[in-house]
């Protein structure tokens, strides 16, 4: 809320400021890799001071990024990141918080912290890895694999229905709902610069790759080739278009989402034009993501102004303070009935 | 005609009625009006777990007690000299507590066939002699309120609810206490609804005046000033004094206080307290779980608060990983146990000192934490405060135990003078601590502590967190020399706390035959059982431990100046096992799990067992 954006030119951050002189160690070819360079890449032109930068996270692959970014950085213990950065954004409303999270630490073990910190909207920024697996334990399927899917834990297909996070991001009210894919820079960093703009809980959900454990969950939409006709890139307030030649877009029939094409019977006027602050839109295109006729969204899904938790919170205690005045220790002692003994 | 006035040293009142009767209330008021006399004194509440139990029933039953005396008051008294029963049920839980010959004040017009019969009495023993042994006042408090109220706005069953205030106004005539500050509160309380206020008022008032006129009260009592130490006093409970504690130990640090809680009964009045104290800068964040609470007191820990997390058992079961990781990641955080009655959800309004070994012990892995246990309410804020000194000092979590008897109990607190109080010194690291190798997060002081660097400081960024990390660097470390090496300093500077433990205090003589040891809220019913034991002649002494973790450095000489040393705990022997690993000497052990704290007889008893 209350963070200061200093100009950029004056912060004179690049690059390098963020990269500690550690080794990373993720898989070769990880997904992360790419999230942490454009990571690196977008926070020195945010107009945030370098040492006000605190990532939190929990357990998993992607929870050791705070170990690769020359921030503040506290890598906690499983499912428990959002709870301990809502201490530290509370602690110090300066400063800004981002949390790294994945499929199993934010949505399985910690879920209840996830969904209450969206609601609440605390200015915190969450990036979600979604790799629809256990990476670190070394492969079980995760609340996010979906049906039927062989895993070390479900050797004769996963029989637990997958949900979608950043539908349960907007169940939860959150105010700010991104989706990005690993490999796709721009997206990525469009993501977190809306994210680190936007005054309220942010989530972020990233496609990402585990090439160990589930290479190519995402295949069509890694691949360069094929994900002009997979991916729909929304853009607020311009129609819904997607494919390779920009020919195909996004009308509502039978109420529901249809992909048609552009040209022949539809022009731009008949589709559907993206809306962030109309939960109608968000809700569609969440429930375009695992329908196998329609492109999967990404971008700015919602966007909405709110009230912060830590913003009231603030407020409250100047408000508090104005009307009853400073408290002393003097005030809180005396404040029942007080006898002396002589 | 004139009544005759008893002066006497000592009362012990029981207030019990049905859940609904406002039983609490009552106690509470007449504690603050013996406080106001310069009585010393300690209450206890005893209520059910559930909010309102079946009406008339025996499980619905609340009581509150309270001891007050001319001399220093240290339980709430043994055995109440004087039980208030409100119905049929109150009576039947309470009577065999009473004394022999005590007085019982009933609500005859609660004492309905339908009442008894919920109540398990066969005949009503207000009118078939049962209670032949005792000073019996049946009073018919429904219908006085009712014809005393007879013009008031209110309901029938409005009016009904202002009979605890009727109860309330005989027994300030017969214990000859002032009415006033109760009409005060009464007035501030329901300020927006005055009718409410008068009618108790006069309800209180018709009590006070029936004591005094009808013929069938022919005494009341006298009980002189105590003589307490000189200074200004007020009454409070635990749960109140901790929060208070940690508010004066953030001012006196200069650090703002920050409180991660669930709520969870007994501990919830420090989160109560807490969250309404805004204008003296304090944040409450009343957490989705447990462990919500302790982690993100651990993030404000982390941006530089002093930071807290307050529940009981079960919640400390949750919080049991992350306080390992603040143990990993050297936070200072103070994490308050008001411990009840268990396993699991037990008996969440009852007290117990069960929790102890989970403290200490109970958790993963070597894993060393400081415990401080209060020892009576007004002690909660020193250890309050005490908790979070050491845990600032020291960069580490620290318990504090406390129980739902010290708790929701109360006594009188010397106020302290808070200027006087002393200054916490707290050092956070700025740019200049970077050196020409980075910062070092894990570099160590003369007590191996490592600094406090918050985020937002210019060239002190670096990470922390659950993974074991190499001494000085705080990069990540896996190393055999380096993990034997952390555990052995972690345990260490727990150790070093020995260094800020005064000399314990005896209280008898340093030598003898036997030593009553005791830890948390066991203190004032040892001290009264040891009392009478040295008056007896019998060569009994008193030690009570403040810090359970680490024990002081002089335990083991002190304990070796006795022949016997007795341990009574509200468990089922934890501190004797900590002890007997400590000592390796046998030791004889008290112990009952009864929801209830110790009486001082029991302890009594027991001496004189040892002492054949």
């Amino acid at each position: 809320m209350s963070e200061t954006t200093i100009n950029v030119q004056d912060l004179n951050l690049t690059r390098k400021d963020f990269v500690p002189g550690n080794e990373v160690r993720w898989c070769p070819g990880c997904g992360d890799y790419s999230v942490l360079a454009n990571m690196q890449k977008t926070l020195p032109v945010m107009g945030v001071k370098k040492e006000n930068y605190a990532f939190i996270s929990g357990i998993g692959c992607s929870s050791r990024f705070p170990y690769y970014m020359d921030t503040y950085g506290f890598h906690s213990i499983h499912g428990r990141a959002p709870a301990i950065a809502s201490g530290v954004k509370l602690a110090n409303p300066d400063l800004a918080v981002w949390i790294i999270t994945g499929d199993g630490d934010g949505f399985s073990i910690g879920g209840n912290h996830m969904i209450h910190a969206l609601r609440r909207n605390i200015d915190m920024n969450i990036m979600l890895f979604n790799n629809r697996i256990y990476g670190l334990t070394k492969g079980q399927y995760s609340p996010t694999s979906q049906l039927g899917m062989k895993t070390k834990s479900s050797p004769f297909g996963s029989i637990d229905r997958p949900f979608n996070p950043s539908a349960i991001a907007l169940g939860a009210n959150a105010t700010f709902i991104a989706r990005a894919l690993d490999v796709d820079a721009k997206g990525l960093q469009e993501s977190i610069k809306r994210s680190q703009r936007h005054k309220g809980a942010s989530f972020i959900e990233v496609y990402q790759n585990c090439i160990i454990f589930n290479d190519g969950e995402f295949g069509a939409l890694e691949n360069k080739a094929t994900r002009p006709d997979n991916a729909l890139f929304v853009v607020h307030g311009e129609p819904m278009i997607f494919g390779k030649e920009q020919d195909k877009g996004i009308i509502m029939k039978d109420n529901h989402p249809k992909v048609v094409t552009l040209g022949g019977d539809w022009t731009e006027q008949d589709l559907l034009v993206h809306d962030e602050t109309n939960p109608i839109i968000t809700n569609l295109l969440l429930e375009m993501t695992f329908d196998p006729k329609n492109p999967t969204p990404f971008g700015v899904l919602r966007a909405v102004d709110a009230p912060t938790y830590d913003g009231m919170l603030v407020d409250q205690i100047k408000e508090v303070t104005k009307i009853n005045g400073k408290g002393t220790l003097e005030d809180l002692f005396y404040s029942g009935d007080v006898w002396e003994v002589k | 005609m004139a009544k005759k006035v008893i002066s006497i040293n000592e009362a012990t009142i029981r207030f019990a009625g049905d859940s609904g009767d406002g039983m609490q209330l009552t106690g509470t008021r007449f504690t603050e009006a013996t406080a106001i006399v310069g009585n010393d004194l300690k209450t206890i509440p005893n209520y059910p777990s559930e909010i309102r139990a079946p009406l008339g029933t025996l499980a619905g039953v609340s009581a509150f007690q309270l001891m007050f005396g001319s001399q220093r008051v240290f339980t709430p008294g043994d055995l109440p000299d004087t039980l208030v029963a409100m119905n049929p049920a109150a009576l039947k839980v309470h009577l065999k507590d009473l004394k022999k010959g005590g007085t019982i004040l009933a609500n005859a017009n609660a004492f309905t066939d339908k009442n008894l019969k919920m109540a398990t009495w066969e005949t009503n023993p207000l009118t078939d002699g049962s209670l032949d042994g005792y000073t019996v006042y049946s009073m018919e408090m429904s219908k006085l309120v009712g014809k005393a109220l007879e013009n008031s706005d209110l309901t029938s069953k409005g009016i009904e609810r202002t009979k605890n205030m009727f109860a309330l106004g005989v027994l300030f005539w017969m214990y000859n206490r002032p009415i006033e500050p109760t009409e005060e509160w009464l007035r501030k309380k329901f300020a927006k609804n005055p009718s409410i206020a008068e009618a108790n008022i006069t309800a209180m008032k018709t009590g006070f005046n029936y004591g005094e006129t009808t013929e069938i009260f022919t005494t009341s009592y006298a009980v002189e000033k105590a003589d307490l130490p000189k200074g200004k006093y007020r009454n409070i409970t635990g749960n109140v004094a901790v929060a208070y504690g940690l508010v004066a130990a953030a001012e006196k640090a200069g650090k703002e206080l920050f409180l991660g809680s669930y709520p969870i009964t007994p501990a919830s009045e420090i989160l109560h307290t807490l969250s309404g104290l805004r204008n003296h800068g304090v944040k409450t964040f009343q957490a989705e779980d447990e462990i919500a609470g302790i982690a993100s007191a651990i993030g404000a820990s982390y941006a530089g608060d002093l930071a807290v997390t307050t529940t009981s058992g079960p919640g400390m079961a949750l919080k049991t990983e992350a306080i390992g990781l603040a143990i990993i990641t050297e936070l200072p955080l103070v994490i308050v146990n008001v411990q009840r009655g268990g396993p699991s959800t037990g008996m969440p309004t009852k007290m117990e000192q069960s929790d102890l070994l989970q403290a200490v012990h109970g958790r993963n892995s070597d894993a060393q934490i400081p415990v401080i246990a209060a020892q009576d309410p007004a002690d909660c804020f020193d250890c309050a405060f005490e908790a979070a000194r050491v845990a600032m000092k020291y960069m580490t979590p620290v318990i504090l135990l406390t129980d739902g008897y010290l708790g929701q109990g109360s006594g009188p607190w010397k106020i302290p003078d808070p200027k006087k109080l002393p200054k916490i010194e707290v050092h956070h690291p700025d740019s200049s601590a970077r050196g020409e190798d980075g910062f070092m997060p894990y570099a160590r002081d003369e007590n191996e502590t490592r600094p406090w660097a918050i985020p937002g400081t210019p060239g002190l960024e670096h990470r922390i967190g659950g993974l074991e990390k190499e001494n000085i660097t705080g990069m990540v470390s896996q190393d055999p020399e380096n993990h034997q090496l952390m555990t052995d300093i972690r345990a260490r500077k727990v150790e070093n706390i020995t260094k800020d433990i005064p000399p314990s205090e005896i209280h008898g003589d340093t030598k003898g035959k036997v030593l009553v040891l005791g830890w948390g809220s066991t203190h004032g019913a040892i001290h009264v059982a040891v009392d009478r034991a040295r008056n007896k002649g019998q060569s009994v002494s008193q030690m009570h431990l403040r810090w359970v973790s680490p024990f002081p450095s002089d335990l083991k000489a002190i304990c070796d100046n006795f022949d016997e040393i007795l341990i009574p705990e509200v468990n089922s022997g934890q501190l004797a096992m900590l002890l007997k690993a400590e000592l390796i000497r046998p030791i004889h052990q008290l112990n009952k799990v009864r929801g209830e704290p110790f009486r001082a007889f029991e302890i009594e008893e027991k001496i004189n067992e040892i002492l054949g």
